[in-house]
């Protein structure tokens, strides 16, 4: 379960207040709401990476709202991927798992495991200079999902692609919702993504969410 | 007018604007070389206080460089990243090297060393730098040199208590059984030295002025890099530091060699602030910059303009080998 309870964020003019959503283990819920409305700055907040102002954040039976954004065993998938420039693909797959001190066999079955999953084994050897938008988003995936997190957060994670690829994308989440291993906070302005996809439907208006 | 031709013209009238610069500096090479002689030149290479001399830049350029990566690589990230009360003044600050005069840069730094805490450091390098050597630099250099007998990325808190501890026992080793003692005279009297009107000097007055160089640069860079991808790295369990090493510094490759590069340039250009701090003893604090001085100063014109010529030829080489090696490294 991924659970936000009367969060509240500022930043500078910009302020969100008593924001409250809740999606269920194994499900995948969508939050909606226009540009600017303050959908990333949410996200970040469940991932450690924006100071809160008040509020609890509990991801399981875990309150995670003051641990490091590596102690909350969440997988984040940024709007452009942010894939780090000087390591291959293989190493973006294996790079939190060399973290955690796995042992090389391990890491390289694993990195075969989501190369197949997501289709790009032909990748590997690459650097995200030579990807395409849509196999760069398929990396930022299986990075955030390497170490099997039980949570994960997208952020627009398809605004940026073409309608083919998209497809491809829509249909690899949609097989990520249907495994239910992992419970989804997926952020988008586009309803037809949250209809494709969601199991719970948020949407965030003037500052408030409501559950559709 | 077609498109092709519209933008022929544009690129020729920029190449015809920023090839003025080019031929200016080709010009007055080619002058130097035509006013000197070919036999002037092997002279100078030959001259021993020469040849000291530009042992003495290339060495103290190269480590006038390393200092300022230390400190420029830390201070940019900071000034990047972060935003906290008195960053203006600071930044101001770290210009001051850069529009100051370097005569003043020189007698600033003489001026520092003639205060209480100066005085206290140049008889600290003059008479213990053998004691700090032997038990201070000596076990913290095989402390992390022994640290990939670990065979794998220390944790935060191993990191912590690593360093301190091993070099501790190695201090502690070194002290009782008595090859401390004798390690430590031959190290005071190899290394032991004032700090003003010596070598040391002279690494500070290159130092005090290509740091602040070196700093603007680092700090562009970082400014051009996202820290998302860093975030992304503090999710898949980084620490702050770790993300800094594994993901910002990689990319920060090539700014990192641009600073290097303006760094030992700046070095080697150096002169006012060595003239004043360092003086311009031959076979001491001899550097390139001050021989063209020297030189000058006696009459020797053609001896000038050569070493003026080996400076080009030195600067031209290290540069060329810096940014090869380094952008080679960063297209990892």
């Amino acid at each position: 379960m991924i659970a936000i309870d009367r969060l509240s964020i500022r930043q500078g003019a910009f302020a969100l207040r008593d924001i409250s959503l809740e999606v269920p283990t194994g499900k995948y819920g969508v939050l909606m709401g226009k540009t600017g409305a303050g959908k990333t700055s949410i996200l970040e907040a469940v991932a450690g990476l924006r100071a809160i102002v008040g509020g609890k954040i509990r991801l399981g039976a875990r309150v995670v709202t003051h641990l490091e954004p590596g102690d909350r065993g969440l997988g984040y998938v940024p709007q452009d991927g942010a894939l780090f420039r000087t390591m291959t693909v293989y190493n973006h797959l294996a790079f939190a798992l060399t973290l955690r001190g796995v042992d090389r066999k391990t890491i390289d079955g694993r990195v075969t495991e989501l190369a197949d999953w997501l289709g790009i084994t032909h990748l590997l050897r690459r650097r995200p200079a030579g990807l395409s938008g849509g196999e760069a988003q398929r990396v930022a995936l299986g990075r955030a999902m390497s170490f099997r997190p039980q949570y994960l957060l997208l952020d627009e994670p398809l605004s940026s692609l073409d309608e083919t690829t998209r497809g491809s994308m829509v249909d690899l989440l949609d097989g990520l919702r249907k495994g239910g291993d992992v419970t989804v906070l997926h952020v988008t302005h586009s309803r037809a993504e949250a209809e494709r996809l969601a199991d719970v439907r948020f949407r965030l208006d003037d500052g408030r969410v409501v559950k559709e | 007018m077609t498109a092709a031709g519209s933008t022929a013209r544009f690129y020729l009238a920029l190449a015809l604007i920023g090839g003025s610069y080019v031929v200016l500096i080709l010009a007055m090479l080619i002058a130097d070389l035509f006013y000197t002689t070919e036999d002037a030149f092997w002279a100078a290479f030959r001259s021993p206080e020469i040849r000291y001399a530009i042992r003495l830049s290339l060495v103290s350029c190269f480590v006038t460089t390393l200092l300022s990566l230390w400190v420029a690589v830390p201070l940019g990230y900071l000034l990047s990243r972060t935003r906290f009360y008195g960053q203006t003044v600071l930044d101001t600050f770290l210009d001051i090297p850069i529009v100051l005069p370097p005569l003043v840069i020189g007698l600033s730094l003489l001026i520092l060393l003639q205060t209480r805490p100066g005085k206290w450091i140049e008889d600290l390098t003059q008479h213990q730098m053998g004691f700090l050597l032997t038990y201070i630099a000596l076990p913290v250099v095989i402390a992390i040199g022994s640290w990939p007998l670990l065979r794998r990325l220390p944790s935060r808190a191993e990191g912590l208590l690593y360093l301190p501890v091993v070099a501790a026992v190695v201090a502690i080793v070194l002290r009782f059984s008595g090859l401390g003692a004798s390690i430590e005279p031959r190290l005071q009297d190899r290394f032991g030295t004032r700090i003003t009107f010596e070598i040391p000097s002279v690494i500070l007055a290159q130092f005090a002025v290509s740091c602040a160089f070196a700093v603007r640069t680092m700090r562009v860079t970082f400014d051009q890099i996202s820290p998302r991808a860093e975030q992304v790295a503090l999710t898949l369990g980084c620490t702050r530091s770790q993300a800094f090493w594994a993901v910002s510094l990689p990319e920060a490759w090539r700014g990192l060699v641009t600073a290097a590069s303006i760094a030992w340039a700046r070095a080697l250009g150096e002169f006012g602030p060595i003239l004043i701090f360092s003086g311009a003893t031959r076979m001491r604090t001899e550097v390139l910059s001050t021989t063209v001085w020297l030189e000058l100063s006696v009459g020797h014109l053609e001896a000038a303009i050569a070493v003026s010529l080996l400076m080009v030829v030195v600067a031209i080489v290290v540069l060329l080998l810096m940014r090869g090696f380094g952008l080679r490294g960063g297209a990892m």
